[in-house]
């Protein structure tokens, strides 16, 4: 029997289900073996609304649902000696160790043995301005925008010196996603971190992990050609690694949702280009030649990841102040609603023109063609189907003048008096964007630095 | 004579997509592996581009992953200046998996029932073909 350490996710990204982490708890501690678990929950804007809500509270900027993702749990993974990592510091780990440290108070657990990882944040460290950007948003325009956020996404490393200094519980900001189960499994096995093979393997657990349930059958059901048992209760996944490095993805016992190798190898080309070029801060991975193979009910085998060297710079990405969107929907029904639908989408455009209002507009009749279309409709200004039953109209305007985008968007309201008939349920709101900028910063550059603390004195 | 008919990728297909910016990224991968030289021959880089033309894509690249049976498009520009700019609702472009499986594949009546996805059937397409 070849000796196996579990990494469970807890949490995919900020706005995942809070019920979650129980399931993977409880499964790990009934194997009886050495585990950890990891919450991912820091997307690439996360950080920049993190610090805005910081600027309004110091106390605050870490994941607004900390305290119910984790409070559920921390006793149990104290006792059990399995370890919590997680991306939930956000804008301000120190405070989310602060309220993790109630918490274990809360619970008697005075000694429980808290990380800050630093050196994350670099706005103010190091001058971007000199640097070429590595991937900018469209429209983003230079230093005009105001700099939020920058954070450079870290390695395994401070999280693995955590862990080799007894932390519970590592609390991070800005990493990339795979480190959170990188480090459990490099400080368990102790391999080196340039056996670039081991650490791919890792790289890949982290991978197909790091999008909690979207390996078990998240973003993956339909009805008919992909049925997922009980949707309504996906478990999140766990992957088993062996002396060897062999990997092994499986999921919370007691759950909804399934583990095959068709939601594995989606997974596993989510959201990367070159599968031979899957770049981390900890290794360059090539999963070209990976293999998938069911090995029992929900157990999918994951072989032939190879590794190359770690680049030798970070990404850095930065958060600007964007331009303010305005969005607006109403809903037609009944007969001859299509027409309607079309007159009311030209009817707010036109109202747009007429007042002159600065903003780029764009209408979308939902139920017809919206999240195919592009700016000028042409899906269903060129729709010549049979119509559904009810169509819901919605005006996106985007402006830098406030009080433009605001007025554009109750232009929607205005409908519900001045509108077609049978057109109801009027919504609408403005909200500030976020434009993000990366570069590429030697990793000399971006020091960190590790503190661990027990509970009894984060206070 | 061997009847050829016309399916959309949904039928024989399942798909994935991401986003980095402005660039997405959409899996392809047929339920049954058999499927896959089907897909390499006709699902073709320019084809996938095409499909996404309208929203602006400059650039599709296609990699091959045999040994897994899957595919993976990266499609440049398509997502209308992405999550931080685009006016779509769907600025992640989660949605765009769907689209590529829109796509019509043509092939032999005989190796179509082998490669249609789980409890689905080559006649529930063919009766929306016309």
């Amino acid at each position: 029997m070849s000796h196996i350490f579990r990494v469970g996710n807890c949490a995919g990204f900020s706005g995942d289900r809070l019920d979650a982490p129980i399931p993977v708890v409880d499964t790990l501690v009934r194997s009886g073996g050495p585990a950890a678990i990891f919450f991912e929950v820091l997307g690439e804007r996360t950080v920049a609304l993190a610090q805005l809500a910081r600027r309004q509270d110091p106390q605050q900027g870490y994941e607004p649902m900390l305290e119910r993702l984790v409070a559920p749990i921390l006793g149990t993974c104290f006792r059990n000696n399995i370890p919590i990592l997680g991306n939930f510091g956000a804008a301000n780990p120190p405070a989310a160790a602060r309220l993790i440290a109630k918490i274990a108070r809360r619970l008697g657990h005075d000694d429980l043995r808290i990380a800050v990882v630093a050196g994350d944040d670099v706005r103010g460290h190091i001058d971007l301005g000199g640097l070429e950007p590595h991937e900018a948003d469209a429209g983003l325009e230079g230093d005009a925008n105001a700099c939020i956020a920058a954070n450079a996404y870290l390695g395994a490393a401070s999280l693995v010196q955590a862990l080799h200094e007894g932390a519970n519980v590592v609390v991070a900001g800005r990493t990339s996603d795979p480190a959170l189960a990188i480090a459990p499994i490099v400080h368990h096995f102790g391999f080196s971190i340039d056996d670039w093979d081991r650490m791919a393997g890792a790289a890949a657990a982290g991978h197909l992990l790091e999008c909690g349930s979207q390996v078990c059958g998240g973003t993956f059901w339909d009805p008919g050609p992909k049925v997922v048992p009980d949707p309504a209760d996906i478990g999140f996944p766990i992957a088993e690694i062996d002396d060897e490095g062999v990997l092994t993805i499986t999921k919370a016992e007691n759950t909804g949702g399934l583990v095959d190798e068709r939601t594995v190898k989606e997974q596993l080309l989510y959201e990367l280009h070159d599968p031979a070029n899957y770049i981390t801060p900890d290794v360059v991975v090539d999963i070209s030649q990976v293999r998938v193979a069911q090995c029992g009910t929900d157990r999918v085998r994951v072989e032939g990841v190879r590794g190359r060297p770690a680049p030798s710079d970070l990404k850095v990405t930065a958060c600007y102040q964007g331009r303010w969107l305005g969005e607006g929907e109403i809903t037609v029904a009944g007969m001859n609603a299509l027409r309607r639908a079309r007159e009311t989408a030209d009817v707010l455009l036109e109202r747009l023109r007429r007042r002159k209002l600065d903003v780029r507009a764009r209408a979308d009749l939902i139920g017809i063609a919206s999240v195919h279309d592009n700016d000028a409709g042409d899906l269903w200004r060129g729709f010549n189907g049979t119509p559904p039953d009810e169509i819901r109209v919605r005006l996106a305007v985007e402006g830098s003048n406030a009080d433009d985008v605001e007025q554009a968007a109750r232009e929607v309201l205005a409908l519900l008096c001045c509108g077609a008939a049978g057109s109801g349920g009027a919504r609408w709101r403005v909200t500030p964007r976020i434009l993000t900028k990366s570069f590429l910063v030697p990793r000399e550059r971006v020091p960190t630095s590790v503190s661990v603390r027990p509970a009894r004195e984060l206070a | 004579m061997e009847t050829i008919i016309e399916l959309p990728l949904y039928a024989i297909a399942h798909s994935r997509a991401g986003d980095k910016g402005n660039r997405t990224n959409i899996s392809l991968i047929p339920y049954r592996p058999e499927a896959y030289r089907l897909l390499s021959d006709q699902v073709t880089e320019e084809r996938v581009l095409a499909l996404f033309k309208h929203r602006g894509a400059t650039r599709c690249r296609r990699y091959d992953l045999p040994r897994l049976a899957a595919f993976n498009f990266v499609i440049d520009d398509a997502l209308e200046g992405g999550v931080n700019g685009s006016l779509n609702v769907d600025g992640h472009g989660k949605t765009q998996s769907f689209r590529l499986l829109s796509l019509k594949v043509t092939l032999p009546r005989s190796s179509a029932e082998g490669f249609v996805g789980p409890s689905l059937s080559v006649e529930d397409f063919m009766r929306t073909e016309e």
